[in-house]
């Protein structure tokens, strides 16, 4: 007997289709719900202009001026200066480059790991599944602020450190939301046609469920995504951020508090920056999620 | 309804064994030595000894694992290194504080977040809900500290309502009254919104079922129908939402405490982090921990009393 059933969809072929399917999808959950587009318009444009800080950041977001210290905002200086004199609009650009990367590393492997650790639990289910479970939800029980700042005061503030105590926090709920759709579809017909074809655990999980629950998942990362900025600067607004003088979102209010009765400003523009960015994602994510939960599509 | 308690109770013990097994090892891997820590490097070795002696530090591993343990149980949490005084009376002089500013919380997040709720699902797709569903998710885009340096910019400073620096320890209902305000509103508010958008859900899901359509054509009043026939269904989901948003409430009211600077757990940990306190910082995970299963564990139990349906087994 020749091997006819897999012949016509060739693997190559199989995975083109699946991530048109997947873009198509997502074109129509954009659609579905326009704040969406609004949300990844704002998103973007904030990572543009992290990544154009070099080169359109007015002044270097190191240079102190002591002769102009803690200016309110004026033509040369459009958001002002801190205590050193620092130009807050340059560091407000060069801190979204911070905020961005240790958001998008850390979300990104939690992600990765997180959908691994639910989507084998999963599916093998029985012991394995109770087992990383619980040791999931002992995870998530402990609050993630309180978590990051244990991780990060033992471990002390890089980036690096950051990245796994953001990452860390961030694991437990990916997990969470890659096994419930593993075991919903694992019972479907297409995935026992695989087994009945003989493939292989591996080549079923990630080539015949991972695309399935993969539009869950990177609607849950832009949410999450969200979250770990918010952490991020809260763990640099407590003091545990990248050391300084590096510019960071959480940093800056924390520097500007200290001077909040005669220049409040210095707290209110990383603040705002924050929150175009946080904001800018909930709506992103929120707007896919309605669009993609299949509860909330069958009623619009 | 017996078993169930025990069952939920086993869980919560489990939890809770894990969480301190964890916190146990954490602190004992921490770089440096506890009691150089206490005495300083200029410290004599006969002095080290003997406050590692005093401290349990020179048992094997083993037997201050069990002693950590036993300690949790009676209440021993062990003595700051610090102030010298007892972890858990620390933690007891503030806890109050840090109970009474979420206790207010959630309540104001409660009263403002569900009927906002309601009525945005009421008004589904309509003006009201677009606006809520914005408003709500500003909402919770704010990190608690960006809020709260705008509520204390704008209502402290600008308009000088309220003082800047909060004690805490007004003695006066109005002195403490005017002491919690602005922390209570900015963590209410945030509550709020996660609050409005669970009602919404929850509702919207309650108004398309068959016995509702059933409540309108027998021509019951529109709001009995709101209010008594689905809020009440729509609830369930709602309080498990803020058992799960502990966290996130926990989170926001160290940082809230901070920008305030009122007393409570919030400053205790920031503290014994800047400090290197270990032992305050263990005591301190200890009853983050016991909160968290607790809540946990009400939330679990609260069902029933909302939904007698619900049979536990």
């Amino acid at each position: 007997m020749t091997d006819v059933t897999t012949a016509p969809l060739s693997r190559a072929a199989y995975l083109r289709s699946a991530a048109v399917a997947m873009g198509g999808g997502l074109i129509k959950a954009f659609n579905a719900n326009k704040t969406s587009w609004v949300g990844l318009g704002g998103f973007l444009i904030v990572v543009l202009l992290a990544v154009l800080a070099p080169a359109i950041a007015p002044y270097d977001p190191l240079d102190q001026n002591i002769l102009y210290r803690l200016k309110p905002p004026s033509a040369e200086h459009w958001l002002g200066t801190d205590f050193y004199g620092r130009d807050t609009l340059s560091r407000i650009l060069w801190g979204a480059r911070i905020s961005l990367a240790i958001g998008l590393i850390a979300i990104g492997s939690a992600m990765v790991i997180g959908t691994l650790i639910g989507m084998v639990a999963g599916y093998y289910g029985g012991r394995t599944d109770i087992i990383v479970m619980q040791v999931m939800d002992v995870l998530l029980a402990f609050p993630s602020l309180i978590l990051g700042l244990i991780v990060v005061a033992m471990l002390g503030p890089s980036i690096a450190n950051l990245v796994i105590a953001i990452a860390l926090t961030a694991v437990p709920p990916f997990a969470r939301i890659a096994r419930a759709p593993t075991i919903a579809v694992k019972n479907r017909e297409f995935i026992e046609a695989g087994r009945a074809l003989g493939y292989s655990d591996l080549r079923l999980m990630f080539g015949h469920i991972l695309p399935n629950i993969a539009p869950e998942i990177l609607v849950m990362g832009s949410l999450w995504l969200a979250t770990a900025i918010r952490v991020e600067a809260s763990l640099a607004f407590i003091g545990l951020g990248v050391s300084p003088p590096t510019a960071t979102w959480g940093g800056m209010i924390r520097e500007g508090f200290e001077n909040i009765l005669d220049s409040f400003w210095l707290a209110l523009f990383p603040s705002v920056a924050i929150l175009v960015v946080v904001f800018a994602l909930n709506l992103l994510g929120d707007g896919l999620r309605d669009a993609i939960d299949p509860r909330l599509r069958g009623e619009e | 309804m017996t078993a169930f308690v025990l069952k939920r109770l086993g869980f919560a013990v489990i939890t809770l064994f894990a969480v301190l097994t964890i916190v146990f090892f954490i602190v004992r891997v921490l770089p440096g030595d506890p009691a150089m820590a206490i005495l300083g490097d200029q410290a004599s070795q006969a002095a080290l000894n003997a406050l590692r002696a005093r401290l349990g530090l020179d048992q094997p591993l083993y037997v201050q694992y069990v002693q950590f343990l036993g300690g949790v149980v009676v209440g021993d949490w062990g003595v700051s290194m610090v102030s010298g005084r007892p972890v858990i009376q620390e933690i007891l002089k503030v806890l109050p504080a840090t109970l009474e500013l979420t206790f207010v919380s959630l309540v104001l997040g409660a009263a403002v977040g569900i009927p906002l709720g309601v009525w945005s699902a009421v008004r589904r797709n309509k003006l009201p809900d677009y606006i809520t569903r914005m408003a709500s998710l500003l909402g919770l885009s704010f990190p608690a500290f960006v809020s709260a340096v705008l509520l204390l910019i704008v209502f402290a400073i600008q308009l000088r309502w309220f003082p800047v620096i909060s004690s805490g320890q007004g003695t006066t209902l109005s002195d403490r009254l005017r002491d919690l305000a602005l922390p209570a509103i900015n963590l209410g508010l945030i509550m709020a919104a996660y609050i409005t958008r669970v009602s919404r859900s929850a509702m919207l899901e309650v108004l398309n079922q068959d016995y509702v359509r059933t409540a309108h054509a027998k021509g019951l009043a529109f709001a009995t129908i709101i209010w008594r026939h689905c809020l009440r269904n729509a609830l369930i989901p709602v309080v498990t939402v803020v058992g799960l948003y502990l966290g996130i409430l926990i989170g926001n009211s160290v940082l809230t405490e901070i920008v305030f600077n009122r007393p409570g757990l919030g400053k205790l940990i920031i503290g014994a982090l800047n400090q290197r306190d270990y032992t305050m910082l263990q005591g301190m995970m200890v009853i983050y921990t016991l909160i968290v299963v607790l809540v946990n564990l009400i939330t679990d139990l609260t069902y029933g009393l909302i939904d007698p349906r619900i049979k536990y087994s």
